[in-house]
């Protein structure tokens, strides 16, 4: 490594350390370290949305899913943007930032149990994000440790345990204004490097028409021809061309074409994929939290620009150029294919910045990936501490305590638990590397139509949202642990019990948790209420009225 | 975008039509909604009067 680079790191360490004295400087009290003081500008508000939202994995994991599927997956992009930012943004977040500020809600668990006065509610959020958060947040730390002790030749421990005392240093010490403020140049970052990939890799292409029409020539010359009279048990299983010949029984005819209709790709890429992440999305507690950092619903406003134009860099530009990622290889590496060239799903990106693009690039997007990993994994640390310290600890001890204190104890405690785990599983085991998905899932089967309703519909009760909550976890569940072609397979239960990987066969089992555990959930919380005693008048005015 | 299928196109130009959504949304609305921000300014500085006394 040169001179040069050793500066800049040093550079962006001593700038992050700053930013994380700087949101120290600024807590002075626990609403300031909880929700960072209810007055944050807008930029930093939306990058700090965006920067959380988009993991290393979203880039590194989604981007080689793209050279894979192809762009099929801008339905994603089209979800993340239009309900990720428009709908979350413009819907629900004044109404979220108004009732957490009238109900004095510092948390998500905090928000949805004051709002249905109910200490069991808060509670059960809090336990549902310790049980599952630290899989997410240990997903997240391996992907960014892999990467750094790949780049800079250190052990994968060592990398691992500098890589979390940093980002330590400046969660504990600056509380969420520490967290946004390092986000939002770590937003800044990811923003630079994605746009400048995208200039790049259409630039090698020879523009932009050309580079997708290429995609065309390179499925028939590397899928369509060599593989169409094989057959699957021929193939290495999980190899480059195993993965492509699984796709085209799946129902994909090319990297510029939707699969067939309800086919299994088609399940997969819509149900899995576009509405697991993309209205898994709303109901992210570390997101939800952020719409109470702001002041008025002005800086929504504003952040709806700033977000928008956030995503569409981020998943569009890596989603677009994961695809066409083949042409560049089929062009430039004797004709092969982006799985052939790079060997796994995974090894795609980087492969592809090492290979396609210039070396003080790939350095750049090193960066943008350790921030990318960074700032997912601030939110995660803060949202796990809170959930420790203002939702279990204050909530179940009677005495007045310093929530500032029990959040900091929170998150040394989770931090330390979700790095044990990264160090135990570094090798990746399934349940890690689904782990993104499984919370995602989750929380929308739990937490979605309880706080919808909660904003939205004065007829909902207590009752209505605690029977919602439990069917959402139980279904959603059984769903990953029984039937989901994925998470049952990976998770094993399954099979150790039942001695099949599925209890369902067909098609069904490429069907997201989320798409049915979801409903099931939504329908418990509106029957549940119709059934049950309306909440009284007196608290529900002081949730809706000023 | 000539060789995407209907599927594909679709996504590209509602991923498009939403960006540019956000867009005019934020420009459109851009200094609009902020008048209970006085109000709440005031109820912090009520707070961090009673924080500090407390203290």
């Amino acid at each position: 490594m040169g001179m040069v680079e050793n500066i800049i790191i040093i550079a962006y360490l001593a700038f992050v350390g700053y930013l994380g004295f700087l949101g120290y400087k600024k807590t002075k009290n626990k609403t300031d370290y909880l929700i960072a003081g209810r007055d944050t500008h807008p930029f930093i508000m939306a990058l700090s949305y965006g920067a959380t939202f988009i993991s290393t994995a979203a880039i590194v994991g989604f981007g080689g899913v793209a050279a894979w599927l192809g762009n099929s997956l801008l339905w994603l992009t089209f979800f993340n943007i239009f309900v990720g930012i428009f709908i979350a943004f413009v819907f629900l977040g004044n109404p979220t930032r108004k009732m957490g500020y009238r109900l004095d809600a510092h948390t998500f668990p905090e928000f949805l149990g004051k709002r249905y006065d109910s200490k069991f509610i808060q509670l059960f959020g809090a336990i549902i994000i310790l049980l599952f958060m630290p899989l997410y947040a240990a997903g997240v730390l391996i992907g960014g440790t892999q990467f750094i002790s790949l780049y800079f030749h250190v052990d994968y421990d060592m990398a691992l345990f500098v890589f979390s005392i940093i980002i330590t240093a400046y969660v504990i010490a600056g509380g969420l204004k520490g967290v946004m403020f390092t986000d939002a140049l770590q937003g800044t970052i990811m923003f630079v490097a994605m746009v400048i990939l995208l200039f790049a890799t259409f630039n090698a292409l020879g523009g932009v028409n050309e580079a997708f029409g290429k995609l065309d020539v390179v499925w028939n010359a590397t899928v369509l021809e060599p593989l169409s009279n094989i057959s699957l048990k021929e193939l290495k299983p999980g190899g480059p061309d195993f993965m492509m010949k699984l796709s085209q029984l799946w129902g994909f005819e090319g990297w510029n074409k939707m699969p067939q209709f309800l086919s299994e790709g088609w399940l997969f890429v819509i149900t899995s994929i576009t509405f697991g992440v993309g209205i898994g999305v709303l109901a992210q507690p570390q997101l939800v939290v952020r719409f109470m950092t702001v002041s008025s619903k002005r800086e929504l406003n504003r952040a709806v620009l700033i977000g928008g134009i956030f995503i569409i860099a981020m998943t569009g530009i890596i989603f677009i150029v994961g695809a066409l990622s083949n042409a560049w290889y089929y062009e430039f590496n004797e004709g092969k294919n982006a799985l052939q060239s790079a060997g796994a799903i995974g090894k795609v990106i980087p492969h592809f910045i090492n290979t396609a693009m210039p070396k003080w690039f790939a350095f750049i997007f090193l960066f943008a990936l350790i921030s990318a990993a960074m700032s997912t994994l601030s939110s995660q640390f803060h949202t796990m501490g809170t959930a420790v310290g203002r939702d279990l600890i204050e909530l179940v001890s009677k005495k007045d305590m310093n929530s500032t204190m029990i959040t900091r104890l929170g998150i040394v405690i989770m931090i330390i638990f979700s790095v044990s785990l990264a160090y135990a599983f570094d090798e990746q085991p399934a349940i890690i590397a689904r782990s993104t998905s499984i919370f995602f899932a989750l929380c929308a089967a739990i937490f979605l139509p309880a706080f919808l309703g909660g904003l939205f519909w004065k007829g909902a009760t207590q009752t209505g949202a605690k029977i919602s909550m439990i069917v959402g976890f139980l279904v959603s569940s059984f769903w990953l642990l029984f039937v989901h072609f994925k998470e049952a397979k990976e998770l094993g239960l399954a099979k150790a019990i039942f001695g099949s990987h599925s209890l369902l066969s067909g098609k069904i089992i490429f069907v997201d948790a989320l798409v049915i555990a979801l409903p099931l959930s939504a329908i418990a919380f509106i029957i549940v209420s119709k059934m049950t005693q309306k909440m009284d008048e007196k608290h529900l005015e002081k949730c809706f009225n000023d | 975008m000539g060789s995407f299928d209907f599927g594909v196109s679709l996504a590209f130009w509602l991923t498009i039509f939403s960006t540019l959504l956000c867009v005019y949304y934020g420009a459109v609305n851009w200094n609009k909604g902020s008048a209970e921000k006085e109000k709440n300014v005031e109820h912090w500085a009520q707070e961090e009067d009673k924080i500090d006394e407390e203290l």
